[in-house]
């Protein structure tokens, strides 16, 4: 706006060069801009408290409105083995637009909480709220000792926030690092998707979380007019990850989960090209070519010099990802935030993923050559 | 005559602004390099030398980052009240982090930490501390947080700088984790 006051103001004073036209076309917007409907005005600081942000109907006992939705994403993030629950709420009378299946538009004032225990104790709850200006406000909440509350946490983070294994403890995000995730990709809302929402859930998938009540997912939403004009072929044919074996759906599906909110072909990382995330075409072959065989771009600090490929079929053990998912050194370690431990099932089921890859390129090799 | 007027008065309009827009890069060149110079860039970026009047910044290897051929091979050992050290050429640090070594930000191609980023990952960098803006966490004691308090058109500018300084190869070594 300064930059078109500055200009109007070049103008007015006759010291403007170019001609009437010109003047006209500058002009044009700045009229339009100020006979534009004011933007209401928007909520930039998140409540105090997490009372305050609606989530529960009765502060008191933490009975949780029963207006907003519980659901669980098919391939679940991995925290450190934390328990979490999940929420959406919709405005009254509003939908989710599902037109464009790899970023869905939320109304103005849909709000998503994300809770976090370890052994029983809640330790803090996440918040994203749409504010009117399109933005997502994000906010973390510590709970008190005692359970009974949670209060705002700073936007850099608190460290120590719960001890885990070995010496590590649980850190709630800044938002920083919660922005360097969720605005990775093509939408900031990351468990609350096509995929993650199937119908078609994946039996294999690591650390699948009980559906709650009242089991969302695609079905659910477009039945009851919360998710509008998703296309008819994703209602009639639910998406699920197109894979040669069991193993390959599940290792595609964790990748997805874990570290495709910034590993996508939409995002700001595009230019290392490692596409993990799975939109609606997910015939997982995006993934496929851009990890199986293709060399490390760049060694990251204290990666060892033979993991020259991504991914070597048959060889987990000098393959570029293995390393990077067993590290918890902060140069090398993936993902690079938003965990302190090794997710010792997820290297054990990528780990047989790419053992196994070699030996089906391997029976593809003796199956061509013996035609 | 009168149909090729609207052509003409298109094109007079286009040609003053290329260059109009040579110039915009150029200006938007040396706002970088006077960002770079007053925001302390050189005191880490720079190996120090000692001149005639002391210590001061080789700019004949200017932001190149810790010398490939310093070694460093473990913190500084310290005893209370210090609890951080540097090296003579200011491009070592260590810390309770460990030992950092400032990172080469001339536009060599191989050896250029900024050779894969882009100018929106260099922002973002600058706005959360993180390796390509959302990679591993940046040592201190690069002032990141200060730096992300720039604008998007300092930071574009301070990029713009970055990509033209003369190439320096020169592999900075990889950080040693604390004792």
């Amino acid at each position: 706006m300064a930059k078109v006051i500055a200009t109007v103001r070049l103008l007015r004073s006759g010291r403007s060069h170019r001609s009437i036209a010109a003047g006209a076309m500058l002009i044009l917007p700045f009229v339009v801009l100020m006979h534009a409907p004011a933007a209401p005005q928007s909520t930039t600081t998140p409540p105090l408290t997490l009372h305050e942000t609606g989530l529960y109907a009765d502060p008191g006992t933490l009975q949780v409105d029963p207006a907003h939705l519980a659901f669980a994403p098919q391939y679940p993030l991995w925290s450190d083995g934390a328990i979490k629950r999940r929420w959406i709420s919709l405005p009254p009378g509003t939908a989710i637009d599902g037109s464009d299946p790899e970023a869905w538009i939320f109304p103005v004032g849909t709000r998503f909480w994300k809770e976090f225990s370890f052994s029983g104790e809640r330790v803090e709850t996440r918040y994203l709220e749409r504010r009117s200006d399109g933005q997502w406000l994000y906010a973390a909440y510590a709970w008190s000792p005692d359970g009974r509350e949670a209060q705002l946490v700073s936007a850099r983070g608190k460290r120590g926030a719960y001890p885990l294994a070995g010496g590590r403890s649980h850190t709630i995000p800044g938002v920083a690092d919660c922005k360097a995730c969720h605005q990775g990709g093509p939408s900031e809302i990351l468990g609350f998707s096509v995929l993650q929402l199937s119908p078609e859930r994946d039996p294999g998938a690591l650390h699948a979380e009980r559906q709650p009540e009242p089991h969302v997912d695609l079905a659910y939403l477009v039945d009851r007019g919360l998710l509008v004009g998703l296309p008819k072929a994703l209602r009639d044919a639910p998406p699920q990850i197109e894979a040669a074996t069991a193993t390959e759906r599940a290792a595609l599906g964790y990748m997805h989960g874990n570290c495709g909110h910034c590993h996508n072909e939409r995002g700001s990382l595009q230019n290392i090209a490692l596409f993990l995330r799975h939109g609606a075409d997910t015939a997982g072959e995006s993934v496929l070519a851009s990890t199986v065989a293709q060399p490390v771009r760049k060694q990251a600090p204290g990666q060892s010099p033979d993991a020259v490929l991504r991914v070597e079929p048959g060889h987990p053990n000098r393959s570029g990802l293995m390393q990077r998912i067993s590290s918890r050194s902060p140069a090398l370690q993936m993902p690079p935030l938003g965990t302190e431990l090794i997710d010792d099932e997820a290297v054990r089921l990528l780990y047989r993923w790419i053992a196994e890859k070699g030996a089906f390129i391997q029976q593809a090799h003796v199956n061509a050559e013996g035609r | 005559m009168h149909r090729a007027l609207p052509l003409m008065s298109m094109m007079a309009l286009l040609v003053p602004s290329t260059v109009s827009s040579q110039d915009g890069a150029g200006a938007q060149v040396k706002r970088g390099e006077y960002l770079v110079s007053i925001a302390g860039c050189h005191d880490c970026h720079t190996p120090w030398i000692t001149g005639s009047a002391g210590p001061e910044p080789d700019m004949k290897r200017a932001l190149s980052g810790h010398p490939q051929d310093v070694t460093i091979s473990a913190p500084a050992t310290l005893s209370p009240p210090w609890s951080g050290a540097m090296n003579p050429t200011s491009t070592g640090w260590s810390g309770p982090w460990g030992v950092s070594f400032s990172a080469n930000l001339t536009s060599d191609p191989e050896t250029g930490v900024l050779r894969d980023f882009t100018e929106q990952q260099f922002i973002q960098t600058m706005r959360t501390g993180r390796h390509q803006g959302q990679g591993r966490q940046i040592l201190p004691p690069m002032p990141w947080p200060a730096y992300g308090n720039m604008t998007d058109d300092d930071l574009k500018a301070v990029f713009a700088y970055l990509r033209q300084v003369p190439p320096v190869k020169n592999k900075v070594p990889d950080p040693l984790p604390p004792k």
